[in-house]
């Protein structure tokens, strides 16, 4: 179909958008990884002793795990120790303390990226967090914020700035052996972002973090870690870029979430990491693991994702539902262009009462592009009334791709209510023809069509982003149907 | 004004090579309804797809005027465009994708052809208004996602809906009746009797006289094994109703052959 369907062809070929780099002066580690390298990284960090154990634990742990291989993904073995741990531009040795002192080749970059650091002409209501490489370079509006207690910084400065709320919660969630990459990314993350909204409160305005790897065979680690106390609640969104090089580079980060009583999470994912060529060259890798924790009674986390970059996407945002009545929620879009590949889905684990989860995933396949929808719903004993939605849909375009879904389902509590639904389509003749006997372009209707089926998780999205994210699979396509 | 001329077209199936259309002259002026009649498989629907450009498909020869352009030298959406519509046999479900948004980027694909600045939201709602109380379209039909969970009567509302928001200059309506019941039926008839015009023109495809009870033709064409074999007016089809097709085809096939083949179609 796809050699009779040229504008199809193009639409899923375009090129990548964001793949320039920043010619920024930077200070590297040579590649390579060992204690000395882990002691390095946590004496530039200035951290405090507890945490260069933590990490040096992680990284004893890691050396005895092995590489997972049970996802549909498939890349030559990864040399870890061809891989820099650390890279940081010159100028932001100390951190900068305000804008003024941002590297303005950085401010541009952002700019650049649509993401503007400006506070003034900031899209109104949005807190932003800039990573690059593996420091945070920029955090907006931390006043008027702070204003209301709510503490939104990058990971480095709340490890001294906030220690006993980090030395709480790190690893809380996703424990420093979880898994190979959790245990690599404890031992050696760099920075990330850190936020805190105490008690009660409604946090202002959405707070994002922009991250953005610049430096070439630089892996990137980066550690999130949300907590929302009793009663607050938090829309958080981050979205990914990288260079267009020919090497693959590494990106292993790791969120966690905790949401105490009553507490609401929204974490919101645009990533679009390098994808590699249309050949299959280059690209990032992306093993992370997010997950949250609804700790406390009534609490809820809603995970939201539109997946369209990197070379390989292996991330599973998941939910412990510990709490009595607490609500988990996984939306997901995720498209895999090309010879991208992509294994992605969630674990939903109800351990409370009345522990309710919904999971929506939406995995759209062109080119040569592999999607897998890997998923869990375990009911644990304790778990009285607990209720599960899935719904896992495949869209199909052209005969060179793949869907696959692994659905994993583990009742062991009889009064659980669980739903099930799974389809697979093809963007059909009979749909294009449809739309383009009522005039619309061939590339109007694809478009179309891959947004109205991923409607459902799109319109979770907050508002500014929708649009962004709409935008994003049009041009992610660019150049594929068949 | 001719708005259609069709000229020995010949068409076969693309890849398989079957020959469905064995020589179709017809021309329809604008202001004018025919109908094409005929048994199944006599290459109805595949007449409509040719002239609404779908793929897979071959014209092995004859051509095609609308306007006295090129039709078949044209885009599928190009034709839309300048003014064909097509209401589809079985219209096509667009889960995700709402009816009125749908409706609303096609008339602004329209009008962007025409020159026509696009029609904003509000605009857009006053004109579909109308239209849908024309065709009994509840509300919640509007904003539903095209066709999805729509009954057989839906959705053939929904296509006549569409064609009376869109305007089009030449209305081809491939057995709209097919799958309705009385009721529908009659919603159906009078969407598309209130859109006869002297500016337009339809070819009413059907396998059925009952459509016809409503619709009048001023031409009716019977189609038997690619080849129109028969036209006359709307006794025609009466007589349709009452013989079945089985005279004409026996008729067809004793002209075939002797000579006269060509000439019985042609007239």
């Amino acid at each position: 179909m796809s050699s009779q369907n040229p504008v199809l062809d193009e639409l899923t070929s375009r090129e990548y958008q964001h793949g320039f780099v920043t010619d920024i002066a930077s200070d590297s580690f040579p590649p390579g990884l060992d204690e000395d390298v882990i002691q390095r990284l946590s004496a530039i960090k200035g951290e405090p002793e507890w945490l260069l154990e933590w990490r040096l634990k992680a990284y004893r742990h890691w050396l005895t795990m092995k590489e997972p291989t049970w996802a549909m993904v498939h890349y030559p073995a990864i040399d870890y120790q061809k891989i820099i741990y650390y890279s940081a531009p010159k100028t932001q040795k100390d951190g900068p303390k305000s804008l003024d002192e941002v590297d303005p080749e950085l401010l541009a970059t952002y700019e650049k990226l649509g993401v503007p650091l400006e506070e003034r002409a900031i899209l109104a209501g949005v807190a932003v967090d800039a990573v690059f490489d593996s420091v945070s370079v920029a955090t907006t509006f931390r006043e008027k914020l702070a204003e209301m207690g709510v503490i939104f910084c990058s990971f480095s400065e709340a490890v001294k700035t906030h220690p006993e709320l980090v030395k709480k919660y790190l690893g809380s969630v996703v424990p420093t052996g979880d898994n190979f990459f959790a245990a690599l990314n404890s031992a050696v993350f760099s920075d990330g972002s850190f936020c805190y909204i105490p008690k009660g409160v409604t946090c202002p305005m959405e707070l994002s973090t922009y991250f953005r790897i610049n430096q070439a065979d630089t892996g990137q680690f980066e550690r999130t870690l949300i907590v929302a106390d009793e009663g607050a609640t938090v829309s958080y969104l981050e979205g990914c870029t990288a260079p267009k090089r020919d090497t693959n580079q590494l990106h292993a980060a790791v969120v966690e979430l905790v949401a105490l009583a009553g507490a609401k999470i929204k974490y919101s994912t645009v990533q679009n990491w390098y994808p590699g060529d249309k050949d299959g060259k280059g690209g990032i890798y992306n093993f992370v693991t997010k997950r949250g924790k609804c700790a406390g009674k009534g609490s809820r986390i809603s995970w939201t994702q539109v997946e369209t970059g990197s070379a390989i996407t292996w991330k599973y945002p998941s939910c412990i539902l510990l709490g009595d009545d607490s609500v988990g929620e996984f939306y997901s879009v995720a498209l895999a262009n090309n010879f991208q590949q992509a294994d992605t889905g969630t674990k939903m684990i109800h351990i409370g009462k009345n522990t309710r989860s919904t999971i929506i995933s939406k995995g759209i396949s062109a080119g040569h592009g592999q999607n897998t929808y890997r998923g869990q719903v375990l009911i644990q004993k304790g778990a009285e009334g607990a209720r599960n939605y899935s719904q896992c849909d495949s869209l199909l375009l052209g005969d060179k791709c793949g869907a696959h879904t692994f659905p994993d389902i583990q009742v062991k509590n009889s009064t659980a209510q669980l739903e099930h639904e799974a389809s697979t389509s093809k963007i059909g003749e009979d749909q294009l023809f449809y739309c383009r006997q009522r005039g619309l372009s061939n590339e109007d209707a694809v478009s179309m069509i891959v947004n109205g089926f991923a409607r459902r998780v799109l319109k979770e999205l907050p508002m500014e982003f929708a649009v962004e994210a709409t935008k994003l699979l049009g041009v992610s396509l660019e150049g594929s149907v068949g | 004004m001719t708005m259609l001329r069709i000229e020995n077209l010949h068409v076969r199936i693309q890849d398989e090579g079957t020959e469905i259309l064995k020589g179709i002259d017809l021309t329809i002026r604008a202001g004018e309804v025919h109908a094409i009649m005929g048994p199944n498989g006599s290459g109805k629907s595949t007449l409509a797809h040719v002239l609404a450009g779908r793929e897979g498909y071959e014209v092995t020869a004859g051509r095609v005027l609308y306007q006295g352009q090129d039709l078949l030298a044209m885009a599928p959406e190009i034709r839309a465009r300048e003014g064909v519509f097509l209401s589809f046999q079985y219209p096509v479900e667009i889960p995700g994708v709402a009816n009125t948004y749908f409706l609303r980027m096609a008339l602004n694909a329209v009008r962007k052809h025409r020159g026509l600045p696009e029609i904003d939201a509000m605009d857009f709602m006053e004109l579909v208004e109308g239209k849908a109380k024309l065709l009994e379209m509840e509300d919640a039909l509007m904003a539903r996602s095209v066709n999805e969970g729509f009954s057989g009567g839906e959705k053939k509302r929904n296509e006549i809906f569409q064609m009376a928001v869109l305007e089009p200059k030449l209305a081809i309506l491939d057995e709209t009746d097919s799958g309705l019941d009385i009721d529908a039926l009659r919603i159906v008839a009078t969407g598309i009797n209130a859109l006869r015009s002297p500016e337009r023109a339809m070819l009413v495809i059907t396998h059925y006289q009952r459509l016809l009870n409503y619709i009048e033709p001023d031409v009716v064409h019977v189609l038997a094994d690619g080849r129109i074999v028969k036209t006359g007016d709307r006794t025609l089809a009466h007589l349709l109703e009452e013989k079945g097709y089985g005279w004409i085809e026996a008729e067809a096939a004793a002209a075939t052959a002797s000579t006269a083949a060509t000439a019985v179609a042609k007239r």
